[in-house]
């Protein structure tokens, strides 16, 4: 009998495994004026975010916390795609990532390297944990309007 | 020793393919996969008996009234228990720790009065006491656990005293496996006039126990993890204690005469079932109790053993990879949680699925313990009746697939 593909692979892409295992912008960002977390806790999953938001345009960022690989590249990706990016950009990726995730939708273009989390779409029981920081972002986002 | 390979052939579900690979359920202390006999009962029940109980004078009534009571003194019997009179049905091992809580905790449990658990706890033991604590007054006091994962008896000793009412342990633990020493705990708790609950959600399942000789005051179970469908729990109690109980819900079934001001209460055990119970289910769990006295619980406790022991030689065997919880099978059952370096327990079980392998990875459901071993979840796979080696070694060797993935990703630290 044939033995199928592992089916993780296409999870487990090496970009995904690469920012796993060398986290880009790991850490506290001192001075940050907004910090928020995101805790899911029926995994443990935990994300914590540190950003200054200045003139629309999110400047340092940075992230720490615990969990799985998806978790935890999804969140140093975000991190990388968006350091000194506009807000409205940032918004506009939280929601292109969203529809990846959890719509399904083909990833948009402007999403560059986070396309790579497009295989979690097929795990519903996953995507929590990639969508964990983005919804911790979404709120960092709404602190720094309300506070602007 | 069982059969496995005609158990097996009884349990149409294991027949199947699962992302390309034959299904290899390794769940089975979340729930257990039903055979034939209970997935029949349930049929014939609404195929041939259908009617509501203890009420109607017709003949289907009747008959689905003995149906259901016969399934009692079948509970009761598993557990060692005599008679029917002292078990009650819920909706599950949950449900009847939270019957104590009210029933019993609300009418014994005062300010200050110390209720004694372990840190070694399902959720299901731990929140209906903080409830009863928060409306009583009631202080919970936890006792510890050992570095091997067995309860602390020198601490729960110190933990128990005048001031206890109520003790409430694990028989056997969802996370580490471990057969706690009931029988000496109870007599703990005895000394001092308290009560002792066990939470046998994890032992009734695989192991012959007696109420008697664990020396237990109520012992609480679940049918869906011993074969039998969802939906339906059992509460045992020692002979005489349910009577002076207050009723747990209220409603049809459970009253004697209802007046406008108030009502008087039908006998035990039916004053705690009120409404129409789960009667299909509980029948088809009398199929399951059945099963499991056809097999014999010394067998089934003895196939476990062997396959856990199997499991634990073969896990420790990769490197990276630890065991939560005893290593001696004599003194654990069938669960056996374990971490892997490096590797998240998440990502193994999305990994190991792909290999149609079915894990548990989390917190199982224990936040006290996984706080008190530092650890933010952890793999488990657990056994049953239907396990066998060859399954074990698929989930050694998709463990070792999983660990290939992230050695590549170069995330665990070479062995």
């Amino acid at each position: 009998m044939p033995v199928p593909e592992p089916q993780f692979d296409d999870l487990y892409r090496e970009l995904i495994l690469d920012h796993y295992r060398r986290p880009r912008n790991r850490g506290e960002v001192p001075g940050a004026p907004i910090r928020v977390e995101g805790l899911n806790p029926v995994c443990g999953d935990e994300i914590h975010l540190d950003m200054q938001v200045e003139d629309g345009v999110v400047g340092d960022i940075g992230f720490w916390g615990q969990g799985c690989s998806i978790s935890q590249s999804s969140a140093s990706m975000l991190t990388e795609r968006l350091k000194g990016r506009p807000v409205a950009e940032a918004e506009r990726v939280i929601g292109q990532v969203r529809a990846m995730l959890v719509d399904g939708a083909l990833p948009d273009r402007e999403l560059g390297d986070l396309e790579a989390l497009e295989g979690v779409a097929k795990l519903p029981v996953r995507v929590k944990c990639a969508l964990l920081c983005w919804n911790v972002l979404e709120q960092g986002l709404k602190q720094a309007a309300t506070a602007a | 020793m069982l059969e496995v390979e005609r158990i097996r052939e009884e349990f149409p579900i294991l027949r199947q393919q699962v992302n390309g690979h034959p299904l290899v359920y390794l769940d089975n202390a979340a729930t257990t996969q039903k055979p034939r006999q209970v997935v029949d009962a349930l049929v014939r029940y609404y195929e041939t008996t259908n009617a509501n109980i203890h009420r109607g004078i017709h003949t289907l009534a009747v008959r689905a009234t003995e149906q259901y009571e016969a399934v009692r003194a079948k509970a009761a019997r598993h557990v060692g228990g005599e008679g029917h009179g002292n078990i009650v049905f819920t909706r599950n091992a949950t449900e009847s720790i939270n019957l104590v809580a009210r029933a019993w905790g609300d009418a014994n449990i005062g300010e200050g009065d110390e209720i004694v658990l372990s840190l070694m706890e399902h959720h299901s033991n731990i929140v209906p006491w903080q409830l009863l604590a928060r409306r009583t007054g009631a202080v919970l006091r936890y006792g510890d656990i050992t570095a091997d994962g067995q309860l602390d008896l020198d601490h729960i000793r110190s933990l128990i005293g005048e001031r206890t009412k109520l003790v409430s342990m694990v028989h056997v633990s969802n996370v580490l496996g471990t057969i706690n020493p009931i029988a000496e705990i109870s007599a703990m708790a005895h000394e001092v006039g308290a009560l002792m609950l066990v939470d046998g959600a994890q032992s009734a399942p695989h192991m012959a126990v007696d109420v008697g000789a664990l020396g237990c005051d109520f012992f609480a179970f679940s049918a869906h993890k011993m074969l039998g469908p969802t939906g339906v729990g059992a509460l045992w109690a020692r002979p005489g204690l349910l009577e002076d109980m207050d009723p747990f819900l209220g409603g049809g079934e459970m009253i004697s005469l209802v007046q406008q001001a108030e009502s008087t209460w039908a006998d035990v055990p039916h004053k705690f079932e009120a409404g129409t119970p789960n009667i299909a289910d509980v029948i088809a769990f009398g199929a399951a109790l059945d099963y499991l006295a056809d097999l014999g619980m010394d067998n089934v406790r003895a196939h476990e053993r062997a396959i856990t022991e199997y499991a634990i030689d073969g896990l420790l065997q990769v490197p990276g990879v630890s065991i939560q919880g005893p290593l001696d099978a004599s003194k654990r059952g069938g669960a056996v949680s374990f971490t892997i370096e490096g590797v998240h327990p998440h990502d193994v079980s999305t990994i190991v699925d792909s290999f149609g392998i079915a894990i548990r990875a989390g917190h199982h459901c224990a936040q006290l313990l996984m706080r008190k071993l530092e650890l933010p979840a952890t793999n488990r796979a657990s056994f049953y009746i239907y396990n066998t080696r060859a399954e074990v070694d698929a989930l050694v060797a998709a463990i070792k697939e999983a660990q290939k993935v992230f050695d590549r990703a170069g995330t665990r630290t070479a062995v």
